[in-house]
């Protein structure tokens, strides 16, 4: 492999992501917005953290429709998880708790997907077949997720090349995790059954960079239907990095799209690591055939050692085992990540598989600061046989879960051997990546057999593309021209308000900054007056326009003319007051001038700029500012 | 019939498969009018349209492809699915029970059937063991597949099979018997066999499973690690239907073979003992008798088989503004009893009397059993019943409907004679009649009430 080493993440230039060969595609996850959920007539979107009674369930792996076994599943098995769910009699049914079979596929969730199919360019298929996606981690309390691909083969341009689409699902979303510690897991359903989407794109993207501004373009897209849910956790991402020699690996549940360059750098910088760690390995002779290993239980030879964990272990009659790895000196400490080490691989899966959830769950010979006192290890190390240049791992626990904590100890570390295990990662908070599974494959698939395969035809989709929106890109090329300002622009394109805009510049003939401004400023300014702006429509926005344009209402009173629509609920032309006449704005201006003359101020240079505002406040639906400046002669 | 290379296509999908020779399980590149699908031609199943062709594509996901879309197929190779599960020799340890487990089908053990889509049983003793591995902590187990049906398919030749099969395996010194059964009609083969097989001396234990074992959280394991540890643990020695007690992976309830019914189509608890409790309880770890009247284990084999059958015997289920030509039409077809399920406590309209004198006085043995499931028929209440009871209409007690069903086949199988009939009918052998219903024998819980919810909040569910 090249010479290179990982540097800080802001160092890093597009050459060197071209060295390590950082590949990138993204799975990109976006909830729909119906009204029902996907496969079950339970209200969408409705969450709570309130639960009325809970449902116990254990996930077995079953085989795969060519009659294999899913090493997912079956690496979830050796888990032997109790599964809580807490269900709320409101959001979930029978069906959710899997005791009732699948209703129909949701059509609205259904057209809404193909409609984003369409505008990735892909190809729809013919005829739509569920499966189901084996989930053994309980996150869906029947064991599998109802999913469907419906769309193929599209495409996105990106710089000067295109991002291919490879596929598009359509399935059900799963639970929210609560809690996970030793055997018992524990979710809520809320989230449940609820329509979304996933997209996924091919390992196009060479850097970081490209991988988060991809996840961009994307979300938008979708978002441009502005049938998508938003908010915490309506779209996650999944991202895809390998490198050179490298495999691919899953980083889980992104749920900000800011967080991708960091964790795209952080898993390229593990694998390499990794793989400079495999080359180590090979120096010192230690292949997958050559790998040596041994493991004894040494609870009688720590029993008074004063490390607490193993300490605390001991005391409740625990057990204590030791893992030679014959050879591995020192390597437990080589580092994967920015603070991150081997062991680190190794502690994972002893949580995750062997369910030992107490960190520290392992201690090693490699770092010996503040575990056990050197005599301690000597005694260990003379007791177990070790030599030298071998590496100690010690594991607690009790019998069944320090046992399976043993194999996977040695699992893992003659994974190293070999490189780049397969694997599904959970995203952390400082940008580096945890274990979560092993790399599901397609022997966790399976057809559903509970319902029927649903034919696309061809008048569905020609309804479809009519009320298909124009690509976002090709509105905000027409935004730059007009010179809408750039902060305005990208909302502007995905808003449920671009096609409104379109009409009243070109139809209308209405300044565009101007519309721009009230289409997407003016509603973040009335939220902020604590307006409801859900209620704001293009009915409403465009009938003040009209008073506008027919010159009823002047330009600055067109916020006052929205705020007061929404407190009614409605635009009704009663709102704006009779246009004034030349006579009546004098004689207002001469009765404020008044009001103003009884009054000290404190900076008398300013007084004009004081009756412009307080005539303003009375005047401002009806009168443009610019007149009543030329009348009091600013 | 369609060509097996080709299973399940018809019309355009299978001429064009036909035109490029492109056989179900090969591996091919398909070019459309709208692109290009690389994937597995699976079979079709035979009630979806002539339409499209179903390919399984690398990532395993499935699509259709509409066949008039087609313009070449490649093929580039084949792989055949085969659903096996991985089996193991079931371990021998003679110091535990040996159970006899009999399958007459059903999901309890199951795999995909292409032709129909759906699923299809399957099973034995190693492919149960590489399931379901905890098996052989209870027992050494034997399987023997007696019929592969779906239990609504069930009818006497298979019951008088079943209850021939438990005879011999008594016999031949077992100590307990499961038999997987599909669910819908497991209460009826439960009934039946209560009446058939007499004086057990082991557990006869029913079970099947709501999810089929294709899913991850199946029933379908715990049920038959249950139902295993009753046959081989229990000292039961009654028919029993196992089921889960509630929908969680958490206990088996043990219902009498007699008193047991399916009450949600779909619920995994969907077994309930009616006007009674069940027998017991049953854990992974443990059997907790909730009863003590139940018949003992024994160590003698002196079972009795008694297969009488009578086929000609129907249930009439009741309903307001029923016309006697019903009753009219079972007398023309020579029918030999009918079992009423009548309103409230056993009752039907008038303008049905006529016909119930003349299928009386036919020699048609006619019981009345209630639809409420729940309660007592008690025909001395209304003059309605009474006047019943002269045109010869014989009160089923609390019998359930399907219970007396089987129970009027089963005696009308041994005589025609009105007056032994009644004997047999009349006299509880199995628990289907009993004395008293205890005041915790009839408990649906009101969802809503607050004291309900309470209760349900506090415990898994």
């Amino acid at each position: 492999m090249k010479d290179f080493l990982f540097k800080p993440f802001e160092e890093m230039t597009d050459k060197d992501y071209e060295t390590v060969g950082f590949k990138s595609g993204l799975e990109i996850h976006q909830q729909l917005f119906t009204t029902k959920k996907l496969f079950c007539r339970c209200p969408a979107g409705k969450y709570s953290e309130r639960y009325d009674a809970e449902i116990l369930r254990h996930m077995r792996p079953t085989l795969s429709e060519l009659g294999e076994y899913d090493g997912t599943a079956l690496m979830e098995f050796k888990t032997k998880k109790d599964i809580l769910y807490r269900i709320n009699r409101e959001s979930v049914c029978t069906y959710e708790m899997d005791d009732t079979p699948p209703f129909l596929i949701n059509d609205e969730a259904l057209d809404l997907a193909l409609q984003c199919g369409l505008l990735f360019d892909c190809s729809i298929v013919d005829e739509l077949h569920i499966a189901r996606k084996q989930y053994l981690d309980g996150s869906i309390p029947t064991g599998f997720q109802r999913t469907a691909i419906f769309a193929l083969d599209g495409k996105i341009p990106y710089k000067n090349r295109t991002i291919d689409i490879v596929q598009m699902s359509i399935e059900e979303d799963s639970c929210r995790e609560i809690s996970d510690t030793g055997h018992l897991r524990v979710y809520r359903t809320d989230r449940l059954g609820m329509p979304l989407i996933e997209t996924v794109t091919g390992p196009n993207m060479r850097t970081p960079f490209e991988v988060a501004e991809v996840a961009e373009i994307c979300a938008n897209l979708i978002r441009s239907t502005n049938k998508v849910r938003r908010g915490i956790g309506s779209a996650r991402e999944d991202v895809n990095v390998s490198v050179d020699g490298g495999t691919r690996v899953e980083i889980k549940g992104v749920p900000k799209i800011g967080r991708i360059p960091h964790l795209t750098y952080y898993e390229a910088m593990r694998q390499w690591n990794l793989l400079r760690l495999r080359d180590e390995l090979h120096r010192r002779g230690i292949t997958k055939e050559t790998f040596e290993t041994k493991s004894d239980d040494i609870t009688r030879i720590v029993k008074k050692a004063h490390y607490l964990p193993i300490r605390t272990a001991t005391d409740q009659g625990l057990l204590v085992k030791c893992v030679v790895l014959r050879g591995y000196f020192g390597l437990l400490h080589w580092q994967t990540q920015t603070d991150t080490y081997f062991s680190k691989e190794i502690s994972d899966r002893v949580r995750v598989i062997a369910c030992l959830t107490n960190i520290p769950n392992i201690i090693h010979s490699d770092s010996k600061g503040d575990t056990l006192t050197s005599a301690d290890w000597q005694n260990i190390k003379r007791a177990v046989g070790a030599h030298d240049n071998d590496t100690m791992v010690l594991v607690w626990g009790n019998e069944q879960d320090t046992e399976m904590a043993v194999k996977e100890i040695i699992i893992r570390a003659k994974e190293a051997t070999v490189g780049v295990p397969s694997e599904t990662r959970q995203a952390l908070r400082d940008g580096t990546n945890g274990f979560e599974r092993i790399l599901p494959g397609a022997d966790r698939m399976y057809p559903d057999t509970d319902l029927p395969p649903t034919r696309i035809t061809e008048e569905r989709l020609k309804i479809l593309r009519v009320n298909l929106p124009e690509r976002f890109w090709k509105r905000e090329k027409w935004y730059r021209k007009l010179g809408i300002p750039e902060d305005t622009i990208r909302e502007l394109s995905i808003s449920k308000f671009a096609p409104l805009f379109k009409f009243l510049v070109d139809e209308w003939r209405i300044d565009p900054i101007l519309t721009a401004v009230v289409l997407i400023q003016f509603p973040k300014r009335l939220k902020k007056r604590s307006c409801d702006i859900s209620l704001l429509d293009e009915e409403m926005i465009r009938e003040i326009f009209r008073s506008y344009k027919d010159g009823l209402l002047s330009r600055d009173g067109i916020l006052t003319a929205m705020q007061k629509s929404l407190k009614k609920g409605k635009f009704y032309p009663e709102l704006l007051p009779k246009p004034l006449t030349t006579k009546e704005l004098e004689d207002i201006i001469t009765e404020t001038n008044n009001e103003l003359s009884k009054v000290r101020l404190i900076n008398n240079e300013n007084s004009k700029e004081v009756l412009m505002g307080l005539v303003m406040n009375k005047v401002r639906m009806s009168v443009e500012g610019k007149i009543v400046t030329e009348k009091i002669n600013i | 019939m369609a060509d097996d290379n080709y299973k399940g296509y018809r019309g355009k999908a299978l001429s064009v498969l036909k035109n490029f020779s492109a056989l179900v399980w090969s591996d091919v590149e398909i070019t459309t009018t709208k692109g290009k699908y690389k994937g597995i031609i699976l079979p079709r199943s035979e009630t979806a349209d002539p339409f499209h062709i179903v390919i399984k594509m690398p990532i395993g996901y499935n699509i259709g492809v509409a066949a008039d879309l087609v313009t070449d197929i490649q093929i580039r190779g084949r792989k055949e699915a085969h659903y096996k599960i991985p089996e193991k020799d079931f371990p021998r340890d003679p110091s535990k029970p040996n159970v006899k487990l009999l399958g007459t089908g059903g999901t309890i053990a199951s795999r995909l059937d292409y032709r129909t889509g759906a699923v299809i049983p399957a099973f034995s003793p190693g492919e149960l063991y590489g399931s379901v591995p905890e098996l052989a902590n209870y027992c050494n187990l034997e399987t023997e597949k007696l019929y592969g049906v779906f239990s609504e398919n069930m009818g006497p030749d298979q019951w008088i099979g079943t209850a021939e099969a438990i005879g011999r395996e008594i016999e031949k010194g077992i100590d307990g018997i499961v038999i997987g059964h599909g669910t819908d009609t497991m209460h009826h083969t439960a009934a039946v066999l209560s009446f058939m097989v007499q004086n057990s001396p082991v557990p006869i234990v029913m079970v099947g499973s709501q999810r089929s074992s294709d899913r991850p959280s199946s029933d379908a394991a715990l049920n038959l690690m249950h139902s295993v540890k009753t046959a081989a643990e229990s000292d039961i020695a009654e028919v029993m239907v196992c089921m889960f007690g509630p929908t969680s992976d958490y206990y088996g309830l043990l219902h009498r073979g007699t008193r047991v019914r399916k009450m949600h189509s779909s619920y995994r608890s969907t077994f309930r003992t009616i006007g009674d409790i069940p027998i017991a309880k049953v854990s992974r770890d443990e059997i907790t008798p909730l009863r003590q009247d139940y018949k003992r284990r024994r160590k003698d084999r002196n079972v009795k088989i008694n297969t009488a059958f009578e086929e000609k015997v129907s249930i009439v289920y009741y309903y307001p503004n029923m016309k006697p030509d019903i009753i009219e039409s079972l007398i023309d077809n020579n029918y030999k009893g009918i079992v009423i399920a009548g309103t409230g406590l056993g009752h039907v309209n008038k303008p049905l009397y006529p016909a119930l004198k003349r299928a009386h006085e036919k020699g048609i043995s006619i019981y009345m059993t209630v639809q409420t499931l729940w309660g007592y028929v008690q025909m001395y209440v209304y003059d309605t019943g009474r006047d019943m009871m002269e045109l010869g209409v014989i009160p089923g007690e609390n019998m359930l409907p399907e219970v007396a069903y089987m129970k009027l086949c089963w005696a009308l199988g041994q005589t025609t004679d009105q007056k032994k009939v009644k004997e047999i009918m009349l006299t509880s052998i199995a628990g289907e009649i009993t004395e008293r219903e205890p005041s915790n024998g009839y408990l649906i819980y009101q969802g809503g009430l607050p004291e309900v919810e309470e209760f349900i909040s506090k415990y898994v569910k």
